[in-house]
């Protein structure tokens, strides 16, 4: 089911966390908002749940007006990043909550609930209580605890970010493969670029409680459209007016009339990926990505100069703000 | 190590000098003479009746204090309510109030010449002198106990489980029975735990209210302090460990109901 957020503006006293925000999210989509802290991600999700009443706007979902519709009505599944699991019931208890609560029958509620203990890979941990499982195993619970009311789009709030960074890959890829099997919408907050391109179709990348793109992961990295927008989705360079990858950026050891002089700083070996950190003699840091091979024929050691021009680069109109 | 022992010998000293000793030597004092004078004055008709009295009081007092106790830890925990200070501080005053002034006070308002005192005896109900009046001024002093006791284990508790639920589509009655009430039971029964011995015990306000009318308006604790008066101290001790048999039970029930925890 498709969620459609129109002129969104969300005031909390004197701070804006919503300024006029408009996004299509096409049904069945696995679509990230991705920015860092305080630029309203959050916010907008907490909108489309009906946790936050936006101050100007209106949200569908699936076609239906629902801006003045409780949470409770509007048939959304949410988890929160640190879980909010319901610490003095078991597992079975958390997942089967909403069923309950729809005084669904017991037997039905059992069914279902081994169902989704089954998808979540929770088997056998149902009489648990929360605080005897796992980050990683909490956060499977609320999964299945906000699917077992199927929902018609799925809310995730920074859902691993809570997590070490083993598990959290881990069930990135879990996830990526559960919307295989689901295919509900699905809407993944996070600050984590990574983890956006990883894991969605769709990224909406969000500063200053403002929507900058929509894309997906490619056209963000490509075709960014701001300077914010090509520094949040990958490491980026500044040289003279344009913007540069450092994957983008030529060695040379002659320079050829467009090249800028750079001093080697330092020199990373990472495996196949060799970073080398430059120093512009016209002044500004840079940082290159090489293949080992291309290190190897180009044969640099710190304090070398070097010469480097841009292989690709994007110039924006007024384009400030890295 | 040393002062580990200094502080455990202290407390211990302290404890028993302060209270084991003083409740010991009531109860061996009640028993000189044998049990039968200790069962006559049990079973008195004065005694029997402040029994009676002290009971009905606490079973009126707490379950109000409880419900009304939930309801303003709610309130005073909601982030944005206007007046929130203004509210705890009202709440608080019963601590800080000597009782006998909220005795004064209610009997100011209550009785025959006072606000709402004609209005109540015109309803047939006599409030001052008589058991409303004590069951309120019980109430005013043992208000702010579960209050105090929620707050923190509501802020504790936050309000994410309780978004979770609503978008699963708890009503809020069904949030609250499902969700709060089990998570704030602990505190919930400490609260009526501190509401019903401040209830069983309170003295000053109940004292100015009741008229201490013996075999009327007489609770357990009004009845210690009158037979001790007229120096039939039997009574008063047998009196007392009836009190202290209360609060044994109170504390008792509470523990029992907060077993099988995890």
């Amino acid at each position: 089911m498709s969620i459609l957020a129109t002129g969104v503006t969300k005031n909390f006293g004197a701070y804006t966390a919503l300024d006029d925000v408009s996004i299509e999210i096409p049904g069945g989509s696995l679509t990230a908002l991705l920015g860092p802290s305080g630029s309203g991600k959050s916010t907008l999700l907490r909108v489309i749940a009906g946790l936050e009443t936006p101050d100007v706007g209106r949200v569908e979902i699936d076609g239906t007006d629902v801006t003045g519709v409780r949470p409770q009505d509007r048939g959304v599944g949410f988890v929160f990043q640190h879980y909010a699991a319901f610490k003095h019931m078991t597992v079975r208890g958390n997942v089967g909550f909403g069923l309950s609560v729809r005084r669904r029958p017991r037997a039905k509620i059992r069914e279902r609930v081994d169902e989704l203990l089954a998808l979540v890979q929770l088997e056998g941990l149902g009489d648990r209580y929360p605080s005897q499982l796992s980050g990683g195993q909490r956060q499977r619970m609320a999964l299945a605890r906000a699917l077992a009311v199927e929902p018609s789009v799925l809310l995730l709030d920074e859902p691993f970010g809570a997590l070490d960074a083993r598990v959290r890959a881990e069930l990135r890829r879990w996830l990526r493969r559960l919307h295989e099997q689901v295919h509900v919408t699905t809407v993944l907050v996070t600050h984590d670029q990574e983890e956006a391109m990883e894991v969605a179709d769709r990224i909406a990348v969000m500063d200053h409680a403002r929507l900058q793109q929509v894309g997906t992961p490619k056209e963000l990295y490509e075709e960014p459209t701001n300077p914010f927008v090509m520094g949040f989705v990958g490491a980026v360079n500044r040289l003279g007016e344009s913007f540069v990858r450092p994957h983008d950026l030529e060695l040379r050891q002659v320079p050829n009339g467009v090249t800028h002089a750079a001093r080697v700083e330092r020199v990373t070996h990472l495996g196949f990926e060799v970073r080398v950190e430059l120093e512009q003699e016209s002044g500004g840091a840079l940082m290159a990505q090489l293949t080992r091979n291309e290190a190897e024929e180009l044969g640099i050691s710190e304090g070398d100069t070097v010469h480097v021009a841009p292989r690709r680069e994007r110039v924006f109109a007024g384009g400030d703000g890295i | 190590m040393l002062s580990r022992l200094v502080m455990r010998f202290t407390a211990i000293a302290f404890l028993l000098l302060m209270l084991v000793v003083p409740l010991a030597l009531v109860g061996y004092l009640a028993f000189e003479d044998g049990a039968g004078p200790v069962w006559d004055a049990a079973t008195s008709p004065a005694a029997l009746s402040a029994l009676r009295l002290t009971l009905i009081i606490a079973v009126i007092a707490v379950p109000l204090n409880a419900v009304f106790g939930i309801i303003a830890a709610l309130l005073l925990t909601r982030p944005r309510l206007p007046g929130r200070t203004l509210l705890s501080v009202v709440i608080d005053l019963p601590l800080a109030l000597s009782p006998v002034v909220v005795g004064l006070a209610l009997v100011l308002v209550w009785s025959r010449n006072g606000w709402f005192g004609q209005w109540a005896i015109d309803q047939g109900v006599q409030v001052i002198f008589a058991t409303p009046g004590m069951v309120m001024a019980t109430i005013v002093v043992s208000l702010p106990f579960v209050v105090r006791e929620l707050v923190p284990v509501l802020k504790e508790l936050g309000t994410e489980q309780q978004q979770a639920a609503a978008t699963l589509g708890a009503s809020p009655p069904q949030i609250f029975w499902r969700i709060v009430l089990p998570a704030i039971r602990h505190g919930l029964a400490y609260g009526v735990v501190l509401t019903t011995a401040r209830a069983l015990g309170e003295y000053g306000a109940v004292a100015v209210v009741s008229g201490k009318i013996a075999g009327r308006t007489e609770t357990l604790t009004l009845h210690v302090e009158e037979r001790f008066q007229a120096f039939d101290l039997v009574a008063a001790y047998t009196a007392s460990i009836m009190l202290a048999i209360l609060a044994v039970i109170t504390v008792a029930v509470m523990r029992l109901l907060n077993r099988g925890e995890h």
